[in-house]
């Protein structure tokens, strides 16, 4: 039987689908099989994170609604055969889907697939609701800035309340460099206020973007965010992974000095 | 500005967490804007029996303390009422 995880984060453009490619990529890449369902039903993004836009034929709502089988709806990873996507429809809105339809959807996947990652819309409306509904634990996404963790804490409460098993922290877009000046709150800082455990921290990355770009997670790359999301993921797993070191390879003598490594 | 001030400045990190505190605090709590204002008026009502206060300069805020008992960190409500004069002998009007 899978374990169905939900990425949330109640505030907008922290990084939750993001977070859902790389860590589910990350989940693929350790062998697991995972498939990654967006549920921004009317504005879905993940098959454009993960470059299978074109490749779209059926939705989450035809499942739903029985216009295609299960089956049908489900897109091949490019580089993983045993990571697979279930796109969002586009030109719905988030009443198209019940929370019970989610359920029924879930347990059926559940039966041929070791980790069922739900990318949760922005907000705490029906979307959040039905993101939810069949999830045995969630990944709250947080940036170090007042508003998403206010938002975060929000969530984490409507978790609580909702009876999910376990809720563990992803930080989102630190910069050592402002922690240190003083003009950042900590890791430390934001998992203080929140408490609940921290699963791992993402630095501020311009690799992110690119990767964007190229509709290619980064995951499991040697770039700062790489390394940070292949953590999550072994972490996800129950693997015991030590925190990464954030401050590491920004500067410019560390990048120096990277260069000289990887030479060797 | 003396040179000394340059050190004590507090950076903006300690502000947005000071800031968060607070705000989760009335968040979590579930206390509205409208109930602080019953509660302050209420206060002002039992307080102006005895003391004449600045009701202006009221303040209320939910706030967090260590507690005295549990030694564990609580919520609390914070008032700062300024007294413009103390009725004699604290008569009822």
């Amino acid at each position: 039987m899978g374990e169905v995880i939900v990425v949330t984060s109640g505030k907008g453009g922290v990084g939750k689908t993001t977070t859902t490619a790389n860590v589910g990529t990350g989940l693929a890449m350790l062998g697991n099989k995972v498939i990654l369902i967006d549920t921004d039903i009317g504005l879905r993004n993940l098959d454009v994170v993960m470059g299978l836009e074109n490749r779209i034929v059926y939705n989450l709502v035809d499942v739903v609604e029985g216009n295609c089988r299960l089956a049908q709806a489900l897109i091949k990873d490019k580089k993983f055969p045993n990571l697979h996507l279930l796109p969002s429809a586009q030109t719905r809105d988030k009443s198209s889907v019940t929370p019970d339809q989610m359920k029924k959807l879930i347990e059926e996947l559940k039966e041929s697939f070791d980790y069922i990652i739900l990318d949760c819309p922005a907000g705490i409306e029906q979307g959040f609701q039905n993101a939810i509904a069949g999830a045995d634990r969630a990944l709250v996404v947080t940036t170090p800035e007042v508003s998403a963790i206010r938002d975060a804490d929000r969530i984490i409460g409507l978790l609580e309340a909702n009876e999910l098993r376990r809720s563990d922290l992803i930080v989102n877009r630190i910069r050592m460099d402002m922690v240190k000046r003083g003009d950042m709150m900590s890791i430390d800082d934001v998992v203080d206020i929140l408490a609940i455990n921290l699963i791992g921290a993402v630095p501020d990355d311009q690799n992110i973007v690119i990767s964007t770009n190229q509709g290619e997670p980064l995951v499991g790359s040697d770039s700062l965010a790489g390394q940070a999301y292949m953590n999550i993921a072994r972490r996800v797993t129950g693997e015991e992974v030590p925190l990464l070191d954030l401050s590491a390879g920004n500067g410019f003598w560390s990048k120096l000095a990277g260069v000289f490594k990887r030479n060797k | 500005m003396g040179l000394f001030d340059l050190f004590k400045k507090t950076n903006s990190g300690n502000v947005a967490k000071d800031r968060l505190k607070l705000l989760l605090v009335s968040d979590r709590s579930n206390c509205s804007p409208e109930i602080m204002e019953a509660i302050k008026n209420d206060i002002l009502k039992v307080i102006s029996k005895y003391m004449d206060v600045d009701t202006e300069g009221l303040e209320i805020q939910l706030t967090q303390t260590e507690s005295d008992i549990s030694g564990k960190t609580v919520p609390a409500l914070y008032a700062n009422i300024p007294i413009k004069d103390i009725k004699k002998n604290g008569s009822i009007k």
